[in-house]
């Protein structure tokens, strides 16, 4: 079917079963009910480095996904708080705007290749902190707060989304919308690799030169490629503003900027589901070591500073055996 | 105006010496230091330790820092970075490792010397003025003189020593240098030591002006990346004259626009992006490092 082997329709078919049945099972047995907002977070965060190992795909290292998810955020929530519109509308809005901006930026710093295009990814992580703090707009350090719930959508009468302001329990609303938001962005980001284009995005990593020498259009495609990044991370940043209820400067640091290149590495750039696993190691990780108190962040970094130095091409190659150091 | 002057001079001196140690890593190991600003901090936290709070004279406390920093660097190039780049992985994982070092050099410095803002007592008294055109307090002259002094015993220790010329033939060409009987191992280990040192001093010297928490490392760190790029990455002279125009900008930008806040660092950051779409290699950089 689809030239899947039954095997992996096989595996997509627990990992759905365990995202929508397994985990509500789980949590109504245990009655951890913040292992929803957990995994919400996780799911969030995991449409985020989609993007960034996207532009890691094509060679480039990525450390302004902060950047574009804050974007995504301001912009929904001040399409849905000043001008009124549904929040629906406002999240593929949030993620064109995004590629838009990310177009713009693209097309002078995606020639930096390296170190030099980390450093301004970086930078520009800063940037947009420092302009959502200068802009009228965007409320300054206060930020915005009290951004509605989700309303409904109904299409001639029939509800098609209900409202999650008359909802009882909108942490499992939001824990569905968010784990579907992630599944479609992995099926896209899958496509998109055993696609045409990813084939040219494979022969960009390996060498531009010789890819643009060949006939790839390489200042198109990486533009392309940066645009649908950032398009991932507006997505991430907006749903996230909607469940936190409010936005501020520093939603979106520095800090996580360098978070979600972590998640990518973490989980292996060589594997679609990485930047996935990555993310749910990551942060669960950091969760489940909140008991050790102020140990945390030691634990958590020795950790990571482990894992980097015995398993430098992440956690999936493990299972795959593709390491390097065989 | 002779105020913003010196008190360009006074930033860039600062920041120039930052930008030292980030790039000499980065020159002889193709490594980005995200630990850099947390290696500042540290460097503070140790002169802060022995002059503030033990009574070691200034002078040496400043010392302490650079050792404590220098064995530090060592260390951390020794059993981290050397083995991660011998390892057969991509490159990037370098930069994962230091981003994994900076949260661990900051839970380090929660941990032991906890997240208060702390200060020392003015290493001189008195404010140097002239004709209420000129106001700057002695000790951020002495700062300021100590920072071009040390930057001028680097520049010497580069050009004139055996190490120094050891460290430059690394910088040029690993391989070469290699084939021309350099010990690799053992100068990459004193070149990360030594800008690790770099950073200790800045932190040792500024702790008693501003003072230091552990908040300042990752904007440390995003400053001195800056100015890395503005002179081209790993190149010396570069990483003096972006530090000293990255401080004269910010003296004139907080000047002319102190009552718009941070608007100055948003300018700096847009001319900065505006200057590397058109020159990507920085001011003295080569193509692509």
């Amino acid at each position: 079917m689809f030239g899947f082997t039954s095997k992996q329709l096989a595996r997509v078919g627990i990992f759905l079963f365990m995202i929508f049945i397994g985990v509500p099972l789980i949590v109504g047995a245990t009655g951890r009910w913040d292992f929803y907002f957990t995994l919400t977070s996780v799911a969030l965060l995991a449409i985020a480095s989609a993007g960034v190992w996207l532009t890691f795909y094509i060679g480039r290292i990525n450390i302004g996904q902060g950047a574009f998810a804050l974007i995504g955020a301001y912009v929904s929530a001040i399409l849905v708080v000043k001008a009124g519109w549904s929040f629906w509308i406002s999240l593929p809005a949030a993620g064109l705007f995004a590629a838009v901006v990310a177009i713009l930026i693209g097309l002078p710093i995606l020639r930096l290749r390296g170190v030099y295009f980390a450093m301004i990814t970086l930078v520009l992580t800063q940037v947009v902190t420092l302009t959502a703090l200068a802009l009228p707009i965007t409320n300054g350090a206060r930020g915005i707060s009290n951004i509605p719930l989700p309303s409904g959508i109904s299409v001639f009468g029939i509800p098609i989304l209900p409202d999650f302001a008359a909802m009882e329990n909108t942490k499992l609303a939001f824990y569905y919308t968010a784990c579907i938001l992630m599944i479609i962005t992995y099926a896209a980001l899958y496509r998109l690799v055993n696609s045409r284009l990813g084939h040219l995005c494979r022969s960009m990593q390996q060498n531009e030169e010789l890819a643009s020498s060949i006939g790839v259009n390489i200042s198109y495609i990486r533009i392309v490629i940066f645009a649908i990044s950032s398009f991932f991370g507006g997505i991430g940043g907006a749903m996230f503003g909607s469940i936190a209820q409010s936005v501020y400067p520093s939603s979106f640091q520095v800090a996580d900027s360098v978070n979600f290149m972590l998640n990518c590495f973490l989980g292996g750039l060589g594997y679609v589901f990485g930047p996935m696993l990555g993310t749910l190691v990551l942060y669960f990780g950091w969760d489940l070591l909140f008991e050790f108190g102020k140990y945390q962040m030691l634990i958590y970094s020795t950790i990571l500073i482990v894992i980097i130095r015995f398993l430098p091409n992440g956690l999936l190659s493990i299972r795959f055996g593709k390491g390097g150091d065989k | 105006m002779e105020q913003i002057l010196a008190n360009g001079v006074y930033l860039g001196s600062q920041y120039a010496m930052i930008a030292l140690g980030l790039t000499l890593i980065f020159a002889l190991m193709n490594v980005l230091n995200f630990a850099h600003g947390q290696m500042y901090v540290i460097g503070g936290f140790v002169t802060y330790t022995f002059y503030g709070q033990w009574g070691v004279p200034f002078v040496l406390a400043l010392v302490m820092s650079c050792v404590t920093l220098a064995i530090l660097g060592a260390l951390i190039e020794r059993y981290l970075f050397a083995p991660v780049i011998k390892g057969p992985a991509r490159e990037e994982s370098t930069m994962l490792l230091a981003a994994g070092i900076a949260f661990f050099l900051d839970a380090v410095i929660l941990l032991v010397f906890g997240e208060k803002q702390s200060g020392v007592p003015k290493i001189v008294d008195g404010v140097f003025n002239y004709d209420f055109r000129l106001i700057m307090p002695y000790d951020r002259i002495l700062i300021c003189v100590l920072a071009i002094l040390s930057i001028v015993a680097f520049i010497g220790l580069m050009q004139y020593t055996k190490t120094g010329r050891a460290l430059r033939a690394l910088a040029q060409d690993r391989t070469a240098a290699q084939l021309m009987g350099v010990n690799v191992d053992r100068y990459s280990m004193i070149g990360f030591a030594l800008g690790a040192m770099l950073a200790g001093l800045v932190g040792g010297l500024l702790v008693t002006i501003t003072g230091v928490n552990l908040g300042m490392g990752g904007a440390t760190s995003i400053k001195a990346f800056m100015m890395v790029m503005i002179g081209g990455a790993g190149v010396i002279s570069g990483a003096i004259w972006d530090g000293i125009i990255l401080g004269f900008m910010e003296a004139i930008g907080l000047a002319l626009l102190y009552q718009y806040g941070d608007i100055t660092y948003l300018l700096i950051f847009v001319s900065l992006m505006i200057f590397l779409a058109i020159r990507p290699q920085g001011l003295m950089g080569k193509p692509w490092g």
